[in-house]
């Protein structure tokens, strides 16, 4: 075994995918999304369906049924059919959209997650930017003077709050500033996303959103920053003693334009990709922060659907999470490609 | 077989050296004692804790605090919803979380080590296949499945300690892999292979002892993450409802009405044990991985 067979099949790899066009590297990267998702319905089929003892049972529980009923309720199911047949129905069904029926709401599960989908992606999406925005400003500063005071504090700030569990800041966030401590007042609402009582439209209602919608995405941000600091301040850090830099200062730049000007759009991009994979832990996150502020997202369904435990309902919000996560490494994929000159060039 | 059979006892010497200067490398590192000292005080607190707390003070039925009350004499930390005492409640969670922490890292390290030294070893389609699932896996949202697997499995310890094995294999894999990529270049393979070792004997004796070392410094991130993931998935209600752990606190706290009540005596302990013990792993972990890989020094 050499080095050289070692590295093999990575290097091939790369290559095959560097010198193909845009539409063909577009393909390639769907088919493996599709085939990710296809393997994301397989593991929500094992789990959800063939995992459970006697669905049957937790459906009824707690209500009287006869056997002939139980037996009914199989047959309705479709539970008594061979494996592979109610696999293929599954499939089915999740790519036309129809995704169960939630025991708890008795409502299909598809209504239940659109009308949830909004108020979940105003929630991530502002936390994202946010988050974004403060980790790579705080990760470019403490990279480019690492060692630094700043540096320091920043990243043991980060660590810190990484160490912090997501649902326990929220809880003391809400202790803090909705239901006041001491001095401190009740400044912002404790949960929900729009006070029932102020008219649900017009300007009124945004400012209302808003109000609600501080405190969630404060403890997003909070947690999820420390990840960005992390991947920019690593990659600053590796672009630091490439000759490029030396020429830029030669040149007789600022400091500070070398750090803009160079630096920071070489190091962006092993970050990109970094960024869109970790918004994946944003999706966690939104789980336990909806769960505190009852914020009516898909994260507060999936709270709703544990009490149960509602199955097609969490097999639900198992596939749109997952569906979610997917498409995001796909953007990163072809943002990444539209990003960097090295590979587009070829 | 009389060279293959040395080459081992050769190698022990400069290991125990090594292990020396490693201790001398470590005690330079403050954080990295800081972190130490912080989970040596919170291990044997835990250890010791049936000694001063029994079922006198843990039995809801039996403790005759005030409820609900701030810090008082008595109960330095104020008590909870049923009169029990913060603190003691505090030092006995930290059984239980640690407990789920180690042994769900202990079959996470077992399940990616696994994957990754036979991905690694296996460079063909076997390695290939092994490498997909983990792509796959690693493309899941983690919290999703763990609460899925958790949920379908039925609420208790031991059904939060599979999802999370289940849920974070994968970086070990990863890790173990490229490391073992690395070590099965080196001329001593190819030499214990020209010898007539086989695979198994390859992996496990030669390959698997000079991947410990990244495996153990893995293990230490991912018992910190473990216990975040224990603390969130018990919170979410998916844990034993008649233990006790930091996230059965918070848990219970959070549906008791603390939060409106504005107990905050009843919430910040629990947070503040996770967070000290989360960072004590970590600062552990990044201490001995800076010793162990003195290009990280500075990052």
């Amino acid at each position: 075994m050499s080095s050289l067979t070692a590295a093999g099949p990575a290097k091939v790899r790369g290559q095959g995918v560097k010198r193909s066009g845009f539409l063909p590297y577009l393909g390639s990267k769907l088919v493996a999304a599709l085939v990710s998702f296809f393997v994301t319905l397989v593991i929500g089929f094992v789990i959800f369906s063939l995992m459970p003892a006697d669905p049957v049972r937790t459906l009824t529980r707690g209500r009287p049924t006869s056997e002939a009923q139980l037996a009914q309720i199989r047959i309705q199911l479709g539970l008594d059919d061979p494996i592979w047949e109610r696999f293929l129905t599954f499939v089915g069904n999740t790519l036309k959209g129809e995704l169960g029926y939630s025991w708890q709401f008795q409502q299909s599960v598809s209504s239940l997650v659109a009308d949830r989908l909004g108020p979940t992606l105003l929630l991530m999406g502002t936390a994202a930017v946010l988050s974004i925005a403060l980790g790579l400003w705080l990760g470019i500063r403490s990279g480019w003077r690492h060692g630094s005071l700043f540096d320091r504090i920043a990243s043991s700030a980060s660590l810190t709050l990484w160490s912090v569990p997501t649902f326990w800041l929220g809880m003391i966030l809400l202790v803090t500033f909705s239901v006041g401590v001491g001095p401190i007042p009740s400044l912002l609402p404790a949960g929900g996303m729009s006070d029932p009582s102020l008219p649900q439209e017009g300007w009124t209602h945004v400012v209302d959103v808003a109000r609600h919608l501080v405190l969630p995405c404060l403890t997003m941000v909070l947690v999820v920053f420390a990840q960005y600091v992390t991947v920019m301040r690593t990659s600053i850090i590796d672009e630091m003693g490439s000759p490029y830099l030396l020429t830029a200062r030669a040149k007789g730049l600022t400091d500070d334009a070398v750090r803009r000007r160079h630096a920071v759009p070489n190091a962006l991009l092993p970050s990109v990709t970094m960024i869109f994979m970790h918004l994946g832990v944003l999706v966690s996150g939104a789980i336990t922060v909806e769960a505190v502020y009852s914020w009516p997202g898909l994260g507060y369904l999936t709270y709703e659907a544990l009490k149960i435990p509602d199955l097609p309902l969490l097999q639900g919000t198992f596939i749109v999470f997952s569906a979610s996560v997917i498409i995001m490494n796909l953007l990163a994929d072809v943002v990444y490609r539209f990003l960097d000159p090295r590979v587009r060039a070829q | 077989m009389t060279a293959a059979t040395h080459a081992p006892a050769a190698v022990e010497v400069p290991r125990h050296h090594a292990f020396g200067r490693f201790c001398r490398a470590y005690a330079r590192r403050p954080a990295g004692l800081a972190g130490l000292g912080l989970l040596v005080a919170f291990g044997a607190l835990a250890l010791a804790a049936p000694l001063f707390i029994g079922d006198d003070q843990l039995n809801v039925i039996k403790v005759d605090g005030p409820q609900l009350s701030p810090p008082v004499d008595g109960y330095p930390l104020g008590t909870d919803q049923a009169g029990r005492s913060v603190l003691l409640l505090v030092i006995w969670g930290a059984r239980e979380s640690l407990t789920i922490g180690i042994i769900a890292t202990a079959l996470t390290v077992v399940l990616g080590s696994a994957v990754g030294l036979l991905a690694g070893h296996y460079q063909g389609r076997v390695g290939q296949g092994l490498m997909h699932v983990t792509d796959w896996f690693i493309a899941l949202p983690s919290l999703p499945l763990a609460i899925s697997l958790s949920a379908v499995l039925g609420q208790g310890a031991a059904s939060i300690t599979i999802a999370i094995a289940v849920t974070s294999w994968t970086a070990t894999a990863r890790l173990v892999r490229a490391q073992t990529l690395a070590v099965e270049a080196r001329p001593f393979i190819e030499r214990a292979r020209a010898l007539g070792a086989g695979n198994t004997q390859i992996m496990v004796r030669h390959v698997l002892p000079n991947v410990m070392p990244l495996i153990l410094v893995s293990s230490t991130l991912t018992v910190a993450s473990a216990i975040l993931s224990e603390a969130t998935l018990t919170f979410l209600g998916l844990g034993d409802p008649t233990g006790v752990t930091w996230g059965s606190m918070l848990q219970a706290a959070f549906a008791g009405g603390a939060v409106t009540a504005g107990a905050w005596w009843y919430l910040i302990p629990p947070g503040i044990a996770i967070l000290i013990v989360v960072l004590g792993f970590t600062l552990v972990g990044r201490a001995v991985e800076h010793v162990l890989n003195p290009r990280m020094v500075g990052r």
